[in-house]
């Protein structure tokens, strides 16, 4: 294989990476990693890197429409980023001092659970209980497009979600994979925002934390022009692709996709916890 | 919600930070794709080697070398540049909500924008 063709075959897996990074609000990295090591044996330290560039690219392209046509909760993106911003720091810092591969297996398990009820939970009536005092004082609720017109909801447990969100920073230091998923199940299980707008407040999230790592990446030399230039074309024109998708699609279905991605995901990480490559 | 008669509606700041994150990505997309047509044109028929880490020299890690090997129009070189457009547009987009949450007088979401660009300066100049 030449260059030529491997470029051509990476942008089409990129393309597939952005288009379900959208629909989830996971980011391309679940399908950009395995893809490059597994697939084309290339080596972990250019695929970290590659899977950043994917995330940025799927994050950035989708946001553009999300945010424009009102599915991002901008607030709680904001309010939010504080805890996984801080979250990635100490993660970093714990990086030498805990054992990924054993966290990576446990968090597996936790991941499968919570995308199970986050499955089970029925279409987004929640959504009706009233209002959180905290989350008045931080202006959170708001309202979002659906085929009857906007729709108002209120944001429950803000405590508890910012706290997840602090877990799903340390774990996108420690583990580098998984912190979009802890982002939609926190918003979605923790402070039941509706389905959509929690894939897109998380994908409109993830964008930022991936710039900041893959600054650093860049400059220690694992982003690879190459392996870089399809990646980012194919995760945009994938991840805008996906942005018009979400919108049509009904929530059950894109829980049904976010459930069999997470279970995916899980597997990957269940994989790299035992033999300690991905 | 939140909206003053002086500044921006929630609508008009989705509409202008929509448009932060289209105009980067589009910028930094044709960027990588003139740097990516100068390096297939040049390597296409070569054998892709990813299989050890070499990292990348340094004229390709760093602003000033990456921005002097894009003005000889060197195809990693503007690759290369087109992605440091796409690192800048999420943290472009957190700056254009600490103006229009200014603008919004929400100086409350000010603050919190504000702590977010400065853990993310952090984080960038610590790493």
């Amino acid at each position: 294989m030449n260059i030529l063709e491997f470029t051509l075959a990476l942008g089409l897996g990129s393309l597939f990476a952005g288009f379900l990074g959208a629909l989830t609000g996971l980011g391309g990295g679940v399908v950009i990693i395995p893809l490059l090591v597994l697939g084309f044996g290339v080596d972990m330290h250019y695929a970290i890197g590659a899977s950043l560039v994917s995330v940025i690219a799927t994050s950035s392209g989708a946001a553009a429409a999300y945010v424009r046509d009102g599915y991002s909760n901008i607030r709680v993106g904001m309010f939010l980023e504080i805890a996984t911003t801080v979250g990635a720091l100490s993660g970093a810092m714990l990086a030498t001092r805990v054992p990924a591969n054993g966290l990576a297996v446990v968090f597996g398990f936790v991941l499968m659970y919570s995308a199970y009820l986050s499955r089970q939970r029925s279409a987004d009536s929640m959504s009706r209980a009233g209002t959180s005092r905290l989350a008045a004082a931080l202006r959170l609720d708001s309202t979002y497009p659906t085929v009857t017109g906007l729709q108002s909801y209120h944001v429950q447990r803000v405590p508890a979600g910012f706290a997840l969100m602090y877990a799903a920073g340390i774990l996108s230091g420690l583990l580098g994979i998984g912190s979009g998923a802890v982002k939609v199940l926190a918003m979605d299980q923790a402070m039941r925002l509706p389905f959509k707008v929690s894939t897109t407040t998380s994908n409109f999230m993830i964008g930022v934390t991936a710039a900041a790592s893959a600054g650093i990446y860049l400059h220690r030399g694992y982003i690879d022009p190459g392996l870089a230039m399809p990646v980012v074309l194919g995760a945009l024109f994938g991840s805008m692709k996906g942005a018009r998708v979400l919108t049509a699609a009904k929530a059950r279905l894109l829980r049904t996709i976010f459930m069999w991605v997470i279970v995916v995901l899980v597997l990957e990480m269940l994989y790299s916890g035992v033999t300690g490559k991905l | 919600m939140g909206t003053t008669s002086a500044g921006w509606t929630d609508e008009q700041f989705d509409a202008v930070l929509a448009r932060v994150l289209r105009g980067g990505v589009l910028l930094s997309a044709t960027v990588v794709a003139c740097g990516g047509v100068v390096f297939l044109a040049r390597h296409g028929l070569q054998r892709p080697e990813y299989h050890v880490f070499r990292g990348e020299p340094g004229r390709l890690r760093t602003i000033r070398g990456i921005i002097s090997d894009a003005m000889r129009l060197g195809g990693r070189g503007l690759i290369q540049l087109g992605l440091l457009l796409l690192i800048a547009t999420p943290i472009a987009r957190v700056v254009f909500s600490v103006i229009g949450f200014a603008r919004q007088r929400d100086w409350l979401y000010v603050v919190i924008t504000l702590a977010v660009l400065v853990l993310l300066t952090y984080s960038l100049t610590n790493g």
